[in-house]
């Protein structure tokens, strides 16, 4: 599960996919998730790192989390996984 | 080392051009009180859902409201429109007021007379009223605003056998250029048929004509109708006066100012774009001022106004229930409050605030009740903060229709309360529960036992 390559991630949130010429906003979190992604961290490390940084226990971040990577999904954000 | 609040990881994409009139900025700051109480207190002493009524606001409203229209016209007399907000408190307050009761069934007749209300001032409404009611309307001398001619000919009948004047207006329906015509109430201006039923009255004896009433719609937003429609009224008490020397008491012009709701499908928010009171007072009192009425026999002017003197003072208070994503990617937000305590949300797009500080990222977003029905939608695409499970909504301007029209389905109507003007809560309305609902059923003997 891996963020397309050429994708590019501002500090203050903003994305944009040389793709599609699309352009996208987010906040703080997923920001940061987005980066780590960009890192190539895989979903294990990411929730380590979140989940020690913010008040949120560890299956509800879960829940998000995969939220979140599916709407990346849905942004064509992501590279297919096979 | 502290940790974080955290708010969920959000994406959106941005697009270019115009924005959309979903894309409109929210006025948004979270509501974290209502009249000095923290949201989140009513909700731990109430439950949610809970119904918060602000008496302050009430008053405040009826105030202004009064005072829009005792400066333009000499005798003014608002009466609370019981169908919007029956809750004896309620009511109390406005009967506290000075405010008249105006019902349109025998149970909402029923309510006031409980409440306290000497018959004289209940104005009885409607198209429903029984031979039973109509005759302890007329033995506590209540305004009885007669719909048609089979209620004409029921009153006739009454008075014969009370040996009593009943006290009767006409309603009257007309063109005033809105549409929809309201025209299956009372009797028509432009074909004659009002008039017609004045003449019967008079020539009759029966029946002591006081006053004219008409009830032009609900939720208008404009205001010239309504000098048209009291200019009508006016033209009416004019001719009677030449006719038979009579002078009607007063002239009733019913409800439906619209309040500071957003209608569906409007591009702009019902705050910039409805009449206020003084826009509404102008028109009917010119209609009034400048008719051909001599100065001395100038009708007491009523007003039946419901959901624009309520409207503001209700809150309704929710939490919610889940977050998910929609086939179509959308994010849907599930709460705790469906159609069935807000039947208004078929009509507006209510304004749901979130009840804790929320940053301004926003997400397109459908807001679901409950329910499980399909219709069960507050709103079907709302720029909306990213709330997470348990977190809490205020949807505000919910005052009027909500508590009568609600729905019991599949669950219990919840707990309503009043903050007095001091700021201090009062439980006016207890949770409905099982019991209450068995009480009134009865299973058959034969019913009672069964095997699986
Ligand atoms: C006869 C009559 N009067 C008053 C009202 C109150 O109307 P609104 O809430 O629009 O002011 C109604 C509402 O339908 C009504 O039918």
């Amino acid at each position: 599960m891996k963020l397309k390559k050429n994708i590019a991630v501002s500090d203050s949130g903003f994305i944009f996919d040389p793709n599609s010429g699309d352009s996208f906003s987010m906040n703080p979190v997923g920001t940061e998730i987005v980066n780590l992604l960009k890192q190539e961290k895989d979903s294990d490390k990411i929730h380590d790192a979140m989940t020690k940084k913010y008040d949120v226990p560890p299956d509800e971040f879960n829940k998000y989390y995969l939220d979140f990577i599916q709407t990346l999904k849905q942004f064509n954000l992501m590279e297919n996984d096979d | 080392m502290e940790k974080q609040p955290f708010e969920r990881p959000f994406i959106k994409k941005l697009h270019s051009g115009m924005p959309g009139k979903f894309g409109m900025k929210m006025d948004f700051d979270p509501i974290t009180e209502i009249d000095g109480i923290n949201v989140k207190d009513l909700i731990g002493e109430y439950g949610s859902p809970v119904f918060i009524l602000s008496e302050k606001t009430i008053r405040k409203t009826l105030n202004t409201a009064k005072r829009a229209f005792t400066t333009r016209y000499p005798k003014v007399r608002f009466s609370w429109s019981y169908k919007t907000n029956y809750l004896d408190a309620v009511c109390n307050i406005y009967h506290q007021e000075g405010s008249w009761a105006e019902v349109v069934s025998g149970f909402e007749y029923d309510k006031a007379l409980s409440n306290g209300v000497d018959g004289k001032y209940i104005i009885f409404n409607g198209p429903d009223k029984s031979a039973e009611y109509l005759e302890k309307a007329i033995q506590k001398n209540s305004l009885i605003h007669i719909d048609h001619f089979d209620e004409m000919y029921m009153l006739n009948e009454l008075s014969d056998k009370l040996n009593k004047k009943p006290k009767v207006a006409i309603r009257v329906n007309m063109d005033t250029g809105i549409y929809p015509k309201w025209d299956r109430f009372g009797f028509n201006y432009e074909n004659g048929e009002a008039w017609d039923a004045i003449n019967r009255i008079m020539i009759g004896k029966k029946l002591d004509l006081v006053g004219l009433h008409t009830h032009i719609g609900t939720f208008l937003l404009a205001a010239n109708p309504y000098k048209i429609a009291a200019g009508k009224l006016a033209d009416l008490a004019v001719n009677i006066e030449n006719k038979y020397n009579h002078n009607i008491k007063y002239i009733d012009m019913g409800g439906g100012f619209a309040s500071r709701n957003t209608l569906k499908g409007a591009f702009l928010p019902g705050t910039d774009t409805v009449p206020d009171f003084d826009d509404y007072a102008e028109a009917i009192t010119s209609g009034l001022i400048n008719s051909q009425i001599k100065p001395d026999n100038l009708p007491l002017l009523i007003l039946e106004t419901g959901r624009a003197l309520i409207d503001d003072a209700g809150y309704l208070l929710g939490t919610v229930l889940a977050n998910k994503r929609l086939a179509d990617g959308r994010r849907s937000t599930i709460l705790d409050i469906g159609i069935n305590l807000l039947f208004t949300s078929f009509w507006y797009e209510h304004i749901i605030t979130p009840a804790q500080p929320f940053s301004h990222h926003t997400e397109e977003t459908a807001i679901y009740g409950p329910l499980c029905m399909n219709i069960d939608v507050l709103r079907e695409n709302v720029d909306f903060p990213l709330l997470k499970k348990n977190d809490h909504v205020v949807i505000k301007r919910i005052g009027a229709y909500n508590m009568t029209q609600w729905l019991q389905f599949i669950t219990l109507r919840p707990r309503i309360v009043l903050i007095d003007e001091k700021g201090k809560s009062h439980l006016i309305r207890k949770n409905e529960t099982l019991e209450v609902f068995k009480s009134l059923e009865k299973t058959p003997e034969y019913l009672n036992n069964f095997k699986l």
